[in-house]
């Protein structure tokens, strides 16, 4: 065997035999899944019941403001705002909502609560009333309210994205979804990175610590090691993520389908919008557009070329890697203690920092001129090319251009790094300077 | 033929010169001993002969040819400063170590089995390292360096951290290692082993090489005719019986029992004094006074730096 895949399966295996790395890759999942079922789960869990006294001292609401079963009703007793307030505690009520005589002149709503008061129940309090003020000053002018709802409703629309390409064909895009796609594969580069490299860092300090460093260079050339570990630790996140995709969907398959048994999805869209729109919009309606939603989705999901996406990410999800490590192991090299690394850490992360800032950006501004630029400088362009990539329009030469000039990048970095990892790693007790890393580079071997 | 020539080395850093011209000779099946003072260049040597780092100029030749990367295996290098990877098995650890020296796994698995029991550290094979004892560890090391019985063995400080009982353990399996035929290069500040154990040395102080020789030689060159008499008998006696020939550097005397230090001047011999001494006292015991290497460094070393600047070329 020789001895650079030597290094590589030692540092592979001493990893993935660690307590630690089973302990993440069991709790990984568990938490990936928790993000995709604790916020649907959590719209399924009814609020509280909350029951409001109304003192309308303006006399146009009584028994008119509209409830919503088991989140919120409404009592009106016949009683003035003082004794309510003073008779608040021996009573059922969560609070009381007092609607002062001049609502249409002053409008100022006023809630009185006893423990707490949720947003759900304020927001929509507000909307209803709103709108219900809005139907009266409506009926006051003597508009027809039913002309305007009518128009409200007719003048729904569904806006519909298709792109249209180079043979004339169109096909229908979906920018929420392309969206959604960039902003995972972007912040799986990114969190890829941070992970790995600053392994990559710490077993560059722990062989040099730990002095076992001098041995094994007398058995093998400096840039064997560092490129051996910088493979090792690669294949260790690639079996980690592996591992969680797997058992990231199992755990899915598996919650959805007992702890979400029975959750309508569209139902709960719909509960939503519902509590946004107030009653504006009638039921009928909104199931309609929520069906032309979910047909353009599956459209525009079946326009997206996968392979492409697929193979690219894993190109700039490599290359990335590769590039930032070699840094990572430099730094690590170039210390005595983590508490030193601070310093070098600088230039590595806010590269990388910016490319999540700019492929945000660049996911609403798809053509601007600064995602080009920065999916094209290779320290960026991994994060920033994933982003811009599922909405499509990329011409061939910019990503021909940006990955070969992070293959180039990546080799002459690593280059670099290695000259100053083959010096750092031997060099004890001195505090490193950039200067002296400069000077590190042009030593001879 | 020697088995390592290391010819005209330079090595020098952005601020300072590490070797300069440094010629070593290591005659096959010796045992050399590398001196110096702390940070005279022993350990800049000693990473370029294990290809760790390159000289600027010179070149090193192992049995003859140029050293390449190949001769790696043929070297057994343990240095001062040295670790294990703290969270790894001891067994494991010393496998891969000896794969990375070119040795194959189950020849490696065989030999080390052996060394472990001759060491009596057999129990600890599944232990991890952090739970070893630094006594052990240091074990550990010894074998890993001389596992794929190179023929050129580099051990730097090696007793340094053993107990008395374990480093003569080491001695003694280095003397056996150089009876089987292996050369072993030394450096150490442990001048008492020096004399013990090595045939010949270098010297190094400031990055220039300022002695080599035989061990017998070097100290036969730094005699300085200083001979010790112990005798009972009149000390004024004494002194009247010296002549021009030899010079009394220094006397202790118990009234009864004297000790005395006598330096020969010219030509005179140890008989000659004694001839002229039997007369008046009565000799107990006469010798000469050998220098050790611990004195012959001291002056060395102590020398060249009262020369100051002129041999000073490290800034």
């Amino acid at each position: 065997m020789s001895k650079i895949s030597l290094i590589i399966k030692r540092e592979y295996l001493s990893r993935v035999k660690k307590k630690s790395f089973l302990i993440m890759t069991i709790i990984g999942p568990i938490l990936f899944a928790g993000i995709f079922i604790v916020p649907i789960w959590l719209t399924t869990q009814k609020p509280d019941k909350q029951t409001y006294e109304v003192i309308d001292e303006s006399h146009l609401l009584i028994n008119l403001i509209p409830e919503k079963e088991g989140i919120i009703h409404f009592d009106y007793p016949p009683i003035t705002l003082k004794q309510a307030q003073e008779g608040l505690y021996d009573t059922k009520y969560d609070g009381i909502l007092w609607i002062p005589p001049q609502l249409m002149e002053q409008p100022a709503i006023k809630i009185f609560f006893k423990d707490k008061i949720g947003l759900t129940t304020t927001e929509y309090i507000s909307t209803t009333i709103s709108g219900m003020l809005y139907n009266i000053m409506m009926i006051q002018n003597k508009v027809d309210v039913n002309l305007i709802k009518d128009a409200q409703q007719k003048s729904q629309f569904t806006l519909i994205t298709e792109k249209i390409k180079e043979n004339g064909k169109s096909e229908k895009t979906n920018v929420g979804v392309n969206f959604a796609i960039g902003l995972v594969a972007s912040i799986l580069i990114y969190f890829f990175i941070f992970f790995y490299g600053v392994q990559v860092m710490r077993g560059v300090m722990e062989e040099k610590t730990s002095r076992i460093v001098e041995v094994i260079l007398s058995s093998v050339k400096p840039f064997q090691l560092m490129m051996g570990k910088i493979i090792g630790i690669a294949l260790v996140g690639l079996t980690q993520f592996l591992l969680w995709i797997i058992l990231t969907g199992t755990i899915t398959t598996v919650l959805s389908a007992t702890v979400l048994k029975g959750v309508d999805m569209k139902q709960i869209q719909h509960k939503e919008e519902i509590i946004k729109k107030g009653e504006n919009l009638d039921y009928k309606n909104m199931k309609q557009i929520e069906q032309n939603d979910l047909f353009e989705g599956l459209d525009a999901i079946k326009s997206i070329n996968f392979t492409e996406i697929l193979l690219c990410f894993l190109f700039y999800f490599l290359g990335a890697y590769l590039l930032y490590a070699s840094m990572f192991a430099a730094v690590g090299s170039a210390v005595d203690s983590e508490a030193d690394t601070q310093q070098f850490m600088m230039p590595i992360t806010i590269p990388l920092i910016l490319g999540m800032v700019v492929s945000t950006f660049v996911m609403s501004n798809p053509d601007s001129s600064i995602g080009f630029w920065f999916s094209i400088i290779p320290f960026t362009s991994p994060i920033v090319m994933m982003a811009r990539l599922p909405n499509g329009g990329v011409p061939a030469w910019e990503l021909a251009l940006s990955m070969s000039l992070l293959v180039i990048t990546f080799i002459l970095m690593t280059w670099l790094a290695g000259r100053i990892y083959r010096t750092g790693i031997l060099m004890y007790g001195k505090k490193v300077t950039w200067r002296e890393l400069g000077k590190w580079l042009f030593y001879r071997g | 033929m020697n088995i390592l020539s290391a010819k005209n080395i330079v090595k020098r850093y952005a601020s300072h010169t590490a070797l300069n011209d440094v010629t070593v000779e290591i005659p096959r099946q010796s045992i050399f001993g590398l001196l110096g003072p702390n940070g005279a260049g022993k350990t800049s040597l000693i990473r370029i002969i294990n290809q760790i780092t390159g000289p600027d100029s010179g070149e090193v030749l192992f049995e003859g040819e140029r050293l390449t990367q190949k001769h790696v295996e043929q070297i057994g290098y343990l240095p001062e400063e040295r670790g294990l990877y703290k969270k790894m098995g001891v067994g494991e650890q010393a496998l891969y170590l000896a794969q990375l020296k070119g040795m194959k796994k189950s020849e490696a698995k065989v030999k080390l089995k052996e060394w472990f029991e001759k060491f009596e550290i057999d129990a600890w094979w599944n232990k991890k390292v952090e739970e070893l004892s630094k006594g052990m560890q240091q074990k550990v090391q010894f074998i890993v360096t001389v596992l794929h019985e190179p023929k050129l063995l580099i051990l730097d400080e090696p007793f340094s951290g053993f107990d008395p009982i374990n480093a003569n353990l080491i001695k003694n399996e280095i003397l056996d290692l150089k009876k089987k035929g292996s050369t072993i290069l030394f450096s150490t500040h442990n001048m008492g082993s020096v004399e013990e154990l090595c045939d010949n040395i270098a010297l190094i102080n400031k990055s220039r090489k300022v002695l080599d020789g035989s061990v017998k030689e070097i100290r036969k060159q730094y005699k300085t005719n200083v001979f010790e008499l112990e005798f009972t008998g009149n000390m004024m006696g004494f002194t009247n019986a010296m002549w021009t020939g030899a010079e009394l550097l220094e006397h202790n005397t118990d009234g009864e029992h004297n000790k005395a230090k006598i330096k020969l001047l010219g030509k005179t011999t140890g008989n000659d004094l004694l001839q002229a001494i039997i007369p008046v006292a009565q000799i107990q015991s006469f010798h000469e006074m050998v220098p050790s290497m611990n004195d012959i460094f001291i002056k060395v070393v102590g020398d060249e730096n009262a020369m100051g600047t002129q041999s000073n070329f490290t800034e």
